[in-house]
């Protein structure tokens, strides 16, 4: 049986005194790019790569979903909250490879981005033959983790540089939005603020 | 054998909305209370501006009671049950969901206390949707003002009367019920493009108002006002300007010093004597299993986890579950009709970055019963809200509207222009509970301690359809006003599912052949054991519930303490 603690509550109090938040050191840290795999074997990682490229492409409008790391992401993610998809990725990735050589002739990754995208239309419509299940399960699984990875907090291992961010305006994490900041924002005028949520040290870190 | 631990004059499982809230009268009365919660504390350290987490992830509980307990669901007793979800809608934690819910907090309006002689009235007994169980509340609206502005007070809520004793104020809610004074704190500030749809409101001949939130909108009771920052869809305050049962009642009834919060404790039987009085809760921390009897017994879990206890503390006394020997426990049971949305393309930005869903514009003109169902074929309405609420991933999320695929170049150049130029209106509806919807135990699905979950058998039924559809072309009628170029609309209704607003299934009523609880909240077969909650409701109204499920728990507080005497269960009774 455990009743509240009094230090606990004077922890409450102490922090009860801060206002805001202090924002306390710059989000470089998190801009930094893949180290070794820690889920995926480099094979994996490879069909990922150049699947996640042509789901969110870079191109004359910016970086997309490779620039930004969403493969990190989801080789950290799938060791974390993601742990219970990585059946999925593994056969997935290795369907979605066999359907490309079987079909178009060669390995996803070697095929010309038409070709590549072809693939994907036959993997998102369930048309694509070899899945466990549905081709279009995997393939929604990999364009919502896409989507994450992109526009997720690049505390994550994502969204590098802010990459996602940027592509959709999005003015960034804030502890405060005063009434000028949102006129601000209506004008136009709101710089966007490139830090992430963990850069606030007042924050519990999360799980990866 | 659990161990038996020191008596107590009240012990309440679950300390959420209305747990949180009915400590507070009982412990200021002078009694002896003790809170069991299946989670822990949770501060502001732990409310990081995180959308992954929090929306993605199902938020930093430190305890996963609820996620272990998701219930099943299936349309009918004939339809396959669905696949079941992987984030229970409510979560464990001291405050409960008030922790990272909307805050939007409506009081009911007047009709929904009286659903079947104001139709029966107005419209002719044949207008009663058949095979509804709906009944009129043992009371109306005036009965429970006292205790809404009550719970308004302590916790805090914004927002703008719209009648103050009879008297209409054109800036708030005229469809409003009467109240005796304005809200403790003006609403939450507007933004440029809900003062566009304001307008828009205006000019069609409606009456837009500001909703009301249990946010602070300037700084009260020493906390902080809001800042706005976005994170509040699912998410704690940093600022502790959500007025969570944990920042406001719970910590002013642990003041009194005769409140104790027990946390990690995992309630499993409400135990009763031979003469079905209850004689308190066992539960269980970390494996070990502990009992604490207490004189009076008040279950304030969510709706499905209060059916589910309620039916798992079987005895002699209750074979069928505790206070089911009406079959009642799991009957009517609803939940709100907020499944047929629609979603508005406009050509401009509308700068909803940041804000909270509890900050929006609200039209009620099609609630209730605010306007005339003659010559319509259902009965009831629904609320009108535009809120100010946008994060990123959900944002790359959104309807495309047929424009562009999903993926690719010319998707992102369709997102790039157009992230934050949408807007989806889910649209609170009216919905009434059937004879063939309710709640029991599933016969294969158990949590890890071996206890069956709840099992949800419930449709959205022909009244609730109609509704929505009406309620469609009254939102697209709106957006257009306000500019959209362009609607989708979501299909509009089936199946209920797992819902963050489940009514019913201990339902209030004088009748205890119909009704698991009595006028005051107290059951009808136990006499000393209460139940907190929207499970007691027998009518969802067009608003959030949460709000009324406090006021109704301070009213059943506020009689077990007048009623002190006669309600709790003699000393010295043993097990």
């Amino acid at each position: 049986m455990t009743f509240i603690s009094r230090r606990d509550l004077l922890k409450r109090a102490a922090f009860a005194a801060a206002a805001v938040p202090v924002f306390r050191r710059s989000s470089d840290a998190f801009a930094v790019q893949a180290g070794p795999l820690e889920n995926l074997t480099s094979e994996q990682s490879a069909i990922l790569d150049a699947v996640v490229a042509r789901l969110i492409p870079s191109d004359d409008l910016g970086p997309g979903a490779k620039e930004a790391g969403v493969v990190h992401y989801i080789d950290r993610a799938l060791g974390g909250a993601l742990a219970s998809s990585r059946p999925a990725y593994a056969s997935g990735l290795a369907a979605l490879d066999r359907y490309a050589r079987s079909s178009r002739g060669d390995a996803f990754a070697r095929l010309s981005p038409t070709d590549q995208d072809s693939v994907l239309i036959d993997v998102e419509t369930g048309a694509a033959t070899g899945f466990t299940g549905s081709s279009a399960v995997f393939f929604n699984l990999v364009l919502n983790h896409t989507h994450q990875g992109t526009f997720g907090d690049p505390y994550y291992g994502g969204n590098a540089n802010f990459v996602g961010w940027d592509l959709l305006g999005y003015p960034g994490v804030r502890t405060m939005v005063s009434a000028a900041d949102q006129k601000q924002l209506e004008a136009g005028a709101l710089k966007p603020n490139h830090k992430s949520a963990y850069d606030y040290d007042a924050f519990t870190k999360a799980g990866k | 054998m659990a161990t038996r631990l020191k008596d107590t004059d009240v012990v309440i499982v679950g300390l959420g909305a209305a747990g949180g809230v009915a400590a507070l009268p009982l412990a200021q009365a002078g009694l002896e209370v003790i809170g069991l919660e299946a989670g822990s504390w949770l501060t502001r350290h732990d409310f990081a501006p995180d959308e992954l987490r929090n929306n993605y992830r199902g938020w930093p509980q430190a305890v996963q009671k609820a996620n272990q307990e998701i219930p099943t669901s299936r349309a009918n007793a004939s339809s396959p049950t669905g696949p079941r979800g992987n984030i229970h809608p409510m979560q464990n934690g001291v405050g409960g969901t008030t922790l990272h819910y909307w805050a939007q907090s409506w009081r009911l309006n007047p009709w929904d206390f009286k659903v079947v002689s104001e139709t029966k009235r107005r419209y002719g007994a044949s207008r009663i949707p058949q095979g509804s169980t709906v009944e009129d509340w043992p009371f109306g609206l005036d009965e429970l003002e006292p205790f809404y502005d009550k719970v308004e007070y302590e916790i805090g809520v914004s927002g703008q009367a719209g009648n103050i004793d009879g008297k209409i104020d054109a800036r708030g809610n005229r469809f409003e019920g009467a109240r005796k004074r304005a809200y403790p704190m003006p609403p939450l500030r507007s933004t440029e493009f809900l003062e566009k749809m304001t307008t828009a409101a205006r000019t069609l001949g409606w009456h837009p108002f500001p909703g009301p939130a249990a946010v602070n909108s300037r700084p009260y009771q020493n906390r902080s006002a809001c800042m706005y920052h976005g994170f509040c869809n699912r998410g704690g305050c940093h600022v502790d300007a959500k007025n969570s049962t944990a920042v406001t009642t719970i910590p002013r009834a642990q003041a009194t010093g005769r409140f104790k919060v027990v946390t990690r404790a995992h309630a499993t039987t409400i135990e009763v004597d031979g003469d079905g009085r209850a004689t308190g809760v066992t539960y269980v921390t970390d494996g070990v299993e502990y009992f604490q009897p207490a004189k009076v017994v008040l279950v304030a879990s969510f709706t499905y986890e209060n059916v589910r206890l309620l039916l798992l503390s079987k005895s002699k006394a209750f074979p069928n579950g505790v206070s089911n020997n009406h079959g009642q426990v799991g009957r009517h049971y609803f939940s709100h009709h907020q499944g047929a949305p629609v979603t508005a393309l406009f050509p401009f930005d509308l700068r909803s970055w940041y804000g909270l869903p509890a900050q929006g514009v609200a039209v009620d003109n099609w609630a209730d019963d605010n306007f005339d169902h003659a010559s319509l074929d259902f009965i009831g309405g629904g609320n009108l809200w535009a809120m100010s609420d946008r994060r990123p991933i959900t944002a790359a999320g959104m309807n495309t509207f047929g424009r562009v695929p999903n993926w690719g170049s010319a998707w992102k150049r369709f997102v790039k222009e157009n992230a934050d130029r949408s807007h989806s209106s889910y649209i609170q509806k009216t919905t009434l509970p059937y004879e063939d919807n309710y709640l029991d135990l599933d016969p294969t699905a158990k949590d890890p301690l071996g206890f069956p979950v709840c099992r949800i058998t419930a449709e959205f039924k022909d009244n609730e359809r109609k509704i929505a559809a009406f309620m469609q072309d009254k939102m697209e009628e709106w957006y257009r006003a306000a500019g959209a170029i362009a609607i989708q609309r979501a299909p509009v209704g089936g199946a209920m599912g797992v819902s963050t607003h489940a009514y019913g299934g201990t339902r209030m009523g004088d009748n205890a052949d119909t009704n698991v609880v009595n006028r005051w909240g107290l059951s009808h077969e136990s006499p000393n054991l209460g139940v907190l909650g929207a499970s007691v409701m027998g009518t969802s109204g067009a608003h959030n519930p949460t709000l009324t499920a406090q006021a109704l728990a301070w009213r059943t507080a506020e009689h077990v303490v007048k009623n002190w005497k006669t309600i709790a269960r003699s000393t010295g009774a043993t097990l």
